[in-house]
């Protein structure tokens, strides 16, 4: 892979250092679980957390002469992916051999992609917000086995080894080095996260290690030569990745500018400590002895296969993103809020659905999202679904309730559940536009109130205070609009 | 002895049909045998006697009620390799020591379901590496055979060794192999027994023990071309639980055996004839022409130049692949297990204890040649070998050859524990000289006995056939057989 810098240092990313403004240089590898029912390899269940050892077949185990078939949806997934991240989707390719002994590891092997992967080049498009868009490039995606699991604290003095993930499909994504901070890194995860999921070909959830990036960082002054790398690996969660970064880069820094040099190594992050510590140097790197596995013949499909899978590919963020934004009406930020999820996106999309689009977005948003987050659920188990809120939507643009009396309906939805416009007819919550009464409201306020009258035709914006006043006696029910306008007539303003 | 053992697998196989005997019976018959002969030749590691006649037992139900497969009741010993459920399946290796599997490879099983009764594990090199079968955990097989008027033993080839003894005393009415390099044929031709390398893809590898998977295949030692047609018939066949087996339809193989050679143009390599090279080897290769010619084929000189670079080739990519598959066996799920104060020195202590040294050199070689900084200079280079020796072999086939003819070894089985192989790896290397260039190619090859030497010790041809056409092989291998017409009985003294 040759190293092409693709992107104008930019001087807001620079870390101070004692000698002068350095620049990170990042580059990751994440490793996603594929969502299918069975192991890459062999016939057994991917289901998580199944006792240990009960999806093992006979080739999980690397039983003597197993020999391992491919699973095809395994590679459609990985097709679809590639896809998604408008990669170059490779007809041929090529399953290899990366040997290393351990105990987790029952071949001796993983079975991986290593010189002719399933997807070449593609790009990811990271929405950096004020900061505008950033393009990072896609190097590859190869598929490969996930080891098993050691458990070094069950026993005094061994180690025991659970192999229901041994054999499990993952694909490796590994972008160019084209990111250039923790935040861009954060994003980038997100992103690929997110296409992930609208594709479903990874699940995404980080905690249960269905996704883990290998982040390699390095320093340089900005804009010059690439520097050495480390690369931390196994970072299982967006925060730790930002943390990880800063350190390491700043670690290095420090290395630097006492006149040190980086050693190229892979190393750890403690999440406690909040520090990278050395797992192994390039002198102890592993010799992996790749060669191809002469147990599987090379993967082949033609370009029809890859054509079914782009028809049926569902819309992905970017395109949702701009459709949001064209149809809707709606801002870009708005938009990227509402897309970070498929799930998300379905759902404003139900409750925007021929109502105002900034309207429904302003209520997914803050009143929806937010009680959502408030109360740590998400959309799957919200009390409240998209047809309860559009109707809420559909009183306030019909004028049936003003925005006050809609965030206590949304409340009462909330609690109680139940068909809003049943709710504010039962409750007698619907807003008062009739003009007469209005008025009599507001002739009763004057006549009882007759030095707050004299005060404000001094001071017109004490007006408030009779609107208040209204409101009360019409129990938050009185028009707004209504309410000032013949206030105004009625105050002589 | 009862005569019974010594039918032909199709005579047994048609006797048991008529009824003429029964299936316990000549199970019973063979049991008996290995019990007298076994301590003296070693080519069973395990009998399973049980079993053996609960399998014949039921071959006789179904044989009395006219029905069963196409070998039902025939007894047969099955090479350590191939996995068989719940008996002895080590690869004539320590460090698989007490393993018995829970499942049974393809290919036995497409021989139980054709009625076939095992009667036992038998011996072989450790992981199928080596040419004399003297590399097994469980001791030397000695070859029936002895020369005129000697008492020595001598090796019966490798690393199907066991299987080749069984056949040729008695021990069971054929047998399974495996050929990597030369393992079928090699054995068959120093024990004066038929074995055929089918094509790579004919018949699966699944349940198989994996020496080198790119060179791997199975196949049969029988005594008799037609026993190997008829069981090379059960074993064949796609199996989608083998991503290299070839899903191509098996013809009845036995209907091709006295099909001839008229018309047929049978090239005659001139690469195989090696300086050095026993002149009775040469005769006897001449004599294999004439009795091609005599039945029709046209004989014609071909040249497969790059033949030189098949045996280094092959020692690159076979200790490769070897490497890498034998890296499973390391004391964690099953087999040995030598105790270490860290992991690592568990891995060492059990690799050190559990494999042979020939298979320790191996691994070796093979590490080595995958290594950082070596990979180009010989795995890469070996492959391209490779390309060069299949294309030798297209060229020649596109030229209108049918079939290849050329010796199976530069010489006769040789004494057990030779010094000189014993000193130079190497020289025990050269035994495959003539057969590694098969499984290179991938094409199928037979090994039939054809003549003696001049110590009465059996000496074999080799047909090379195209890509999935053993019948031919059947054919010109029968040609052989009825031409050369000589019983390849070794004289009993075990």
């Amino acid at each position: 892979m040759s190293l092409v810098d693709t992107r104008t240092p930019d001087p807001k990313k620079f870390i101070k250092g004692a000698t002068g403004d350095w620049e990170m240089v990042i580059g990751l590898e994440i490793h996603a679980q594929v969502t299918s029912e069975s192991k890459l390899f062999s016939g057994s269940s991917t289901e998580f957390g199944q006792p240990p050892n009960s999806n093992v077949s006979f080739v999980d185990a690397a039983m003597p002469g197993m020999l391992p078939t491919i699973n095809e949806e395994c590679v459609r997934q990985a097709v679809r992916t590639g896809l998604g991240l408008k990669a170059k989707i490779n007809n041929r390719s090529i399953f290899d051999r990366k040997n290393y002994f351990y105990p987790d590891l029952p071949q001796g092997y993983q079975i991986s992609q290593f010189k002719d992967p399933i997807v070449g080049e593609g790009v990811v498009k990271l929405d950096m917000g004020k900061d505008g868009e950033v393009e990072i490039g896609i190097e590859r995606l190869h598929l490969e086995q996930d080891a098993g699991k050691s458990i070094h604290d069950l026993h005094p003095n061994m180690s025991l080894i659970d192999l229901n993930r041994s054999g499990v499909a993952l694909m490796e994504i590994v972008s160019k080095p084209d990111i250039r901070s923790s935040e861009e890194a954060r994003s980038f995860i997100a992103k690929i996260r997110t296409i992930l999921r609208y594709l479903g070909t990874c699940d995404g959830n980080m905690e249960q290690g269905s996704l883990r990036a290998d982040i390699n960082v390095s320093v340089r002054a900005p804009g010059g030569e690439f520097g050495t790398r480390c690369e931390i690996k196994n970072v299982n969660s967006m925060r730790f990745a930002v943390a990880a970064i800063e350190y390491e880069a700043r670690r290095q820094i420090d290395i630097l500018e006492d006149g040190g040099t980086i050693d190229q190594e892979t190393r750890l992050f403690d999440s406690k400590s909040g520090k990278t510590r050395s797992m192994r140097s390039k002198e102890e790197a592993h010799d992996y002895r790749y060669f191809p596995d002469p147990d599987l013949l090379p993967l082949e499909f033609d370009d029809e296969f890859v054509a079914e899978l782009a028809k049926n590919l569902p819309e992905l963020p970017d395109e949702k993103h701009d459709r949001f934004v064209n149809d809707y009406k709606i801002t870009p930020y708005d938009a990227s809020v509402l897309i970070s999820s498929r799930i998300n996106a379905d759902f404003f999309e139900n409750v925007a659905k021929g109502r105002d689009g900034k309207l429904a977005a302003n209520w997914v948003i803050n009143e929806f999202f937010g009680r959502l987050a408030k109360e740590d659920l998400s959309v799957a188990n919200s009390p409240i679904n998209a047809q309860q809120l559009g109707s809420i939507i559909d009183l306030i643009s019909g004028g049936d309730i003003s925005g006050k009396i809609a965030k206590d309906l949304f409340e009462i939805v909330w609690v109680e559940g139940g068909e809003p416009a049943k709710i504010v007819e039962e409750r007698g919550m619907k807003q008062v536009s009739d003009t007469g009464a209005i008025e009599k409201i507001i002739e009763e306020i004057i006549a009882a109130n007759p030095e707050q009258v004299a005060k404000v035709k001094e001071k017109p914006q004490l007006a408030g205070w009779f609107v208040g006043q209204v409101m009360k006696a019409s129990q938050g029910k009185a028009n707004p609009q209504a309410v000032n306008k013949i206030l105004k007539e009625k105050l002589g303003l | 002895m009862s005569d019974l053992i010594k039918l032909s697998l199709k005579a047994t196989r048609d006797g048991l049909k008529n009824k003429d005997f029964s299936a316990v019976e000549i199970t019973d018959s063979y049991l008996s045998e290995i019990e007298k002969s076994n301590s003296k030749l070693n080519a069973y590691i395990s009998v399973e006697a049980e079993q053996a006649r609960v399998m014949a037992k039921a071959s006789d139900v179904k044989l009395a009620k006219g029905q069963g497969g196409a070998l039902e009741g025939v007894p047969l010993g099955i090479k350590d390799l191939f996995s068989t459920k719940g008996t002895h399946t080590q690869a004539g290796s320590h460090i698989l020591d007490g393993f018995k599997p829970e499942y049974e490879s393809s290919i036995t099983t497409n021989l139980w379901n054709d009625g076939a009764v095992m009667l036992g594990k038998l011996n072989m090199d450790e992981f199928a590496m080596g040419s004399s079968n003297e590399t097994s955990y469980y001791g030397a097989v000695v070859n029936p055979w002895r020369a005129k008027g000697s008492n020595k033993d001598l090796v019966p080839g490798g690393s199907s060794g066991g299987s080749a003894a069984a056949v040729s005393a008695w021990l069971c009415a054929g047998a399974t192999a495996t050929d990597t390099g030369g393992s079928i044929r090699q054995p068959a031709a120093f024990t004066g027994t038929v074995g055929i390398k089918p094509t790579y893809g004919r018949c699966s590898r699944w349940g198989v023990v994996a020496f080198a998977s790119s060179l791997d295949q199975a196949g049969p030692i029988t005594r008799t071309v037609e026993d190997s047609a008829l069981m090379l018939n059960s074993m064949a066949g796609f199996d989608k639980k083998d991503s290299t087996s070839v899903d191509i339809s098996v013809p009845d193989f036995a209907t091709a055996v006295e099909r001839g050679v008229k018309g047929l143009t049978i090239g005659i390599p001139k690469e195989y004839r090696m300086e050095g090279m026993p002149q009775e080897i040469e005769t006897l290769w001449q004599q294999g022409m004439a009795w091609l010619k005599d039945e029709g084929a046209i004989i014609k000189d071909i040249s497969l130049p790059n033949t030189k670079y098949a045996l280094p080739a092959y020692y690159i990519v076979a200790p490769a692949e070897a490497s890498s598959n034998l890296a499973r066996y390391d004391g964690v799920k099953y087999g040995l297990r030598v105790a270490g104060g860290s992991i690592d020195e568990m891995y060492e202590n059990t690799r050190a204890k559990g494999f042979g040294a020939e298979v320790q050199r191996r691994v070796l070689i093979g590490t080595y040649v995958l290594s950082a900084g070596y990979y180009d200079a010989y795995y890469v280079k070996a492959q391209k070998v490779r390309t060069l020796i299949k294309r030798d072999f297209e060229q020649v086939f596109a030229d209108g050859i049918d079939a290849i003819l050329t010796p199976a070894t530069p010489s006769a089985a040789f004494g057990v524990n030779d010094q000189e192989m014993k000193e130079d790896p190497v020289k025990m290397y050269l035994n495959d000289i003539f057969t590694v260039t098969v499984n290179m190619a991938g094409l199928p090859a037979i090994a039939v006995p054809a003549g003696k030497d001049g110590s009465g010790l059996p000496l074999a041809l080799q047909i090379i056939g195209k890509p999935f056409d053993e019948e031919t092989l059947f054919a010109a291998g029968r040609v052989i057989e009825r031409s050369a017409n000589i019983d390849f009985t070794p004289k009993k003294w075990w």
